[in-house]
């Protein structure tokens, strides 16, 4: 089992309020697979994903990856973490606008020990992936939503991690763009067999997931949740 | 790709706001490098005196004058080696603007005394037997563009010949350079024979008499005897090295070195100001950024010496830049006014207490940003539009 999620519970507390995004919640997933979580706005989406991504803390309970809990990990730890296994795509890209399409799919890479051969290579294969070669030069600025979005998932699996945690990809995309997308996310779960967990508020991207869990009020609707 | 690619990017990304930064660290920088060492030169202007070098002048001050005969006096106190005299001549070339520091002496013993004035042996031989000749420092001489042989007539706003003129003619039989300091030899001397011979008042009178010790070690010993030899006559002495009486000399032109630093404290202040806000701004601008950089899994300290040496670079490329161009303005005007404010270059201590200043202004303006980013919580920040 990839992920295991045991009595989360999440709290954030304001000015002596405290809200509850989710109460003992349990989640597996397993390796290869590829869930999209759907639900209302300000369900909690956001901030599971952030909890499996380990950018955000959860409040109790334990989450485990590749069955070590991670929950416990200090900041360092995380960080290198997040490099060698996760991969983020978000709504709005988040390309460095300074940086060339080629260099943004090397950021990840910086944190390695590969050559800068091994790098230039891994660049162009991954750019290559999301059938980009041709704008390695390009400038976020002079690129189109679906094309910065394929350079951001191109920087997200560039390092090889299991996981790729995905955040509304297609949020901002119209509907041929973001099937483009959901295709190339697709082909990564199928042929390259990246676990990926997409947040989604559209029924047709959720189509290409292999299961659809709800989330509402910090529970989830659906029985097939733990394996 | 490196950090050094990411740290370039980002300082340049905004073009014209990192321009305008560049601008003001180098316009302070320049004023700096300008100022300080027009501050270093006026600090250190008895550098190429000897420490044995001493000056007797009137004591009421350096305008008055002494009796020539006070010379052969003060040449035969015990302790003096070598002894000569010199009086201000007041000169100017063709227009009085053109002033010229220059003085009539007694050749021989002046060069006996002055060995940094240093000019072939045959012009000096020249000088030394021509008695309307002139030896010009290299300074001079260049920004007139005379050469040997030539005759010049120069003018005094002080004396006037006999004959009603207020010219002299000179021809010049020298060139020299310091030796000693480079470029300070913004001066010329002349024979006091000839000058005393020919002038319509003072004569026999000199300004200041100045000689060497057997050691500096007996200098103030020297000095005491001479103003007590001369105590209660006509023209009492002040007796000092001759140092001291240039930085005396200089603390007349007012607190320069205050007035300095006062100006480039404030322009410092300014900058910092400056840099530090805009610093801030364009960090908080990158907000979302940093928090895609540490999702990524850079780290914080990664992402706080990127920050800092952002802040570096920028403060090291406008305070470099103003200071090398503070040599050729410092060099212009040296060329200007031909030589008489000596020793004006960048010195190098001018230049590490500036590199020392950029580096401060790096990390003063860094530190904040720096920290916020360090620190920065990825979910607020990706929570960021
Ligand atoms: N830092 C925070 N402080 C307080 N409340 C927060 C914070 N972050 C998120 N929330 C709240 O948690 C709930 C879930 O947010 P989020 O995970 O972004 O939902 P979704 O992605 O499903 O729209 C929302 O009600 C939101 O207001
Ligand atoms: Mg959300």
């Amino acid at each position: 089992m990839l992920y295991q999620l045991r009595n989360v519970s999440k709290r954030f507390t304001k000015a002596k309020e405290t809200l509850t995004i989710f109460d003992n919640l349990n989640m597996d997933i397993p390796e290869g697979d590829f869930v999209a979580m759907m639900g209302p706005s300000g369900s909690g989406k956001t901030t599971l994903l952030n909890i499996l991504g380990g950018i955000d803390k959860v409040t109790s309970g334990e989450v485990s990856f590749a069955g070590n809990r991670i929950d416990g990990y200090s900041e360092g730890q995380l960080s290198e973490w997040r490099a060698a296994n996760v991969g983020f795509i978000f709504q709005f890209y988040n390309l460095m606008p300074m940086l060339s399409a080629a260099q943004n799919v090397e950021l990840p890479l910086m944190l390695t020990n590969l050559s800068g051969a091994k790098r230039k290579e891994n660049v162009a294969t991954a750019l290559n992936i999301v059938n980009l070669s041709d704008r390695a030069k390009h400038y976020p600025r002079e690129m189109s939503g679906g094309q910065q979005q394929r350079v951001a998932i191109a920087r997200a699996m560039v390092s090889d991690p299991q996981l790729l945690l995905c955040d509304e990809p297609t949020g901002d995309l119209d509907r041929t763009t973001a099937d483009e997308i959901l295709t190339t996310l697709q082909v990564l779960n199928r042929e390259l067999g990246k676990t990926i967990v997409m947040v989604t508020h559209d029924p047709e991207a959720a189509r290409y997931a292999k299961r659809t869990l709800h989330l509402n009020k910090g529970v989830f609707e659906d029985k097939m949740v733990m394996a | 790709m490196n950090d050094f690619t990411i740290i370039w990017k980002n300082l340049f990304r905004k073009k014209l706001r990192t321009t305008l930064m560049l601008i003001a660290i180098f316009v302070a920088f320049f004023l700096y490098g300008m100022l300080a060492s027009v501050g270093q030169a006026f600090d250190s202007p008895g550098s190429s005196d000897d420490k044995n070098r001493m000056v007797t002048l009137n004591k009421i001050n350096f305008t008055q004058f002494l009796p020539i005969s006070y010379y052969d006096r003060v040449a035969r106190v015990k302790g003096v080696t070598q002894a000569s005299h010199s009086n201000w001549f007041g000169a100017f070339f063709q227009d009085n603007k053109n002033v010229i520091v220059s003085f009539a002496v007694d050749p021989p013993t002046y060069l006996a005394i002055y060995k940094e004035f240093d000019m072939p042996d045959a012009e000096r031989k020249a000088f030394l037997g021509d008695r309307t000749g002139l030896a010009v420092g290299r300074a001079v001489a260049d920004k007139y563009g005379w050469k040997v042989g030539q005759t010049v007539p120069i003018s005094s706003n002080i004396f006037s010949q006999k004959n009603g003129s207020h010219s002299w003619d000179f021809k010049i039989d020298a060139i020299f350079d310091n030796s000693k300091v480079k470029g300070r030899d913004g001066l010329m001397i002349f024979h006091y024979d000839y000058y005393n011979e020919t002038v319509s008042f003072g004569r026999d009178n000199i300004g200041l008499i100045v000689f060497s010790t057997e050691t500096p070690a007996i200098n103030d010993a020297v000095a005491k005897n001479i103003d007590a030899m001369f105590a209660n006559s006509p023209y009492e002495t002040s007796t000092d090295t001759a140092e001291a009486f240039s930085k005396s000399f200089i603390a007349q032109l007012g607190n320069i070195k205050l007035i300095i630093s006062l100006v480039v404290g404030a322009a410092f202040v300014t900058i910092l100001l400056i840099v530090g806000n805009t610093m801030v701004m364009a960090i908080r601008e990158r907000t979302r950024e940093i928090g895609v950089f540490k999702t990524l899994g850079f780290s914080g300290q990664r992402i706080f010496t990127q920050i800092v040496a952002e802040a570096l670079l920028l403060s090291l490329l406008g305070g470099l830049l103003g200071l090398s161009c503070a040599v050729p303005a410092l060099l212009l005007i040296n060329k200007i006014s031909a030589g008489a404010i000596s020793g004006l270059t960048v010195q190098p201590i001018v230049f590490v207490k500036g590199l020392g200043w950029m580096v401060f202004l790096g990390l003063v303006t860094a530190a904040l940003p720096a920290w916020s980013a360090m620190r920065l919580n990825i979910v607020t920040a990706l929570g960021r539009k």
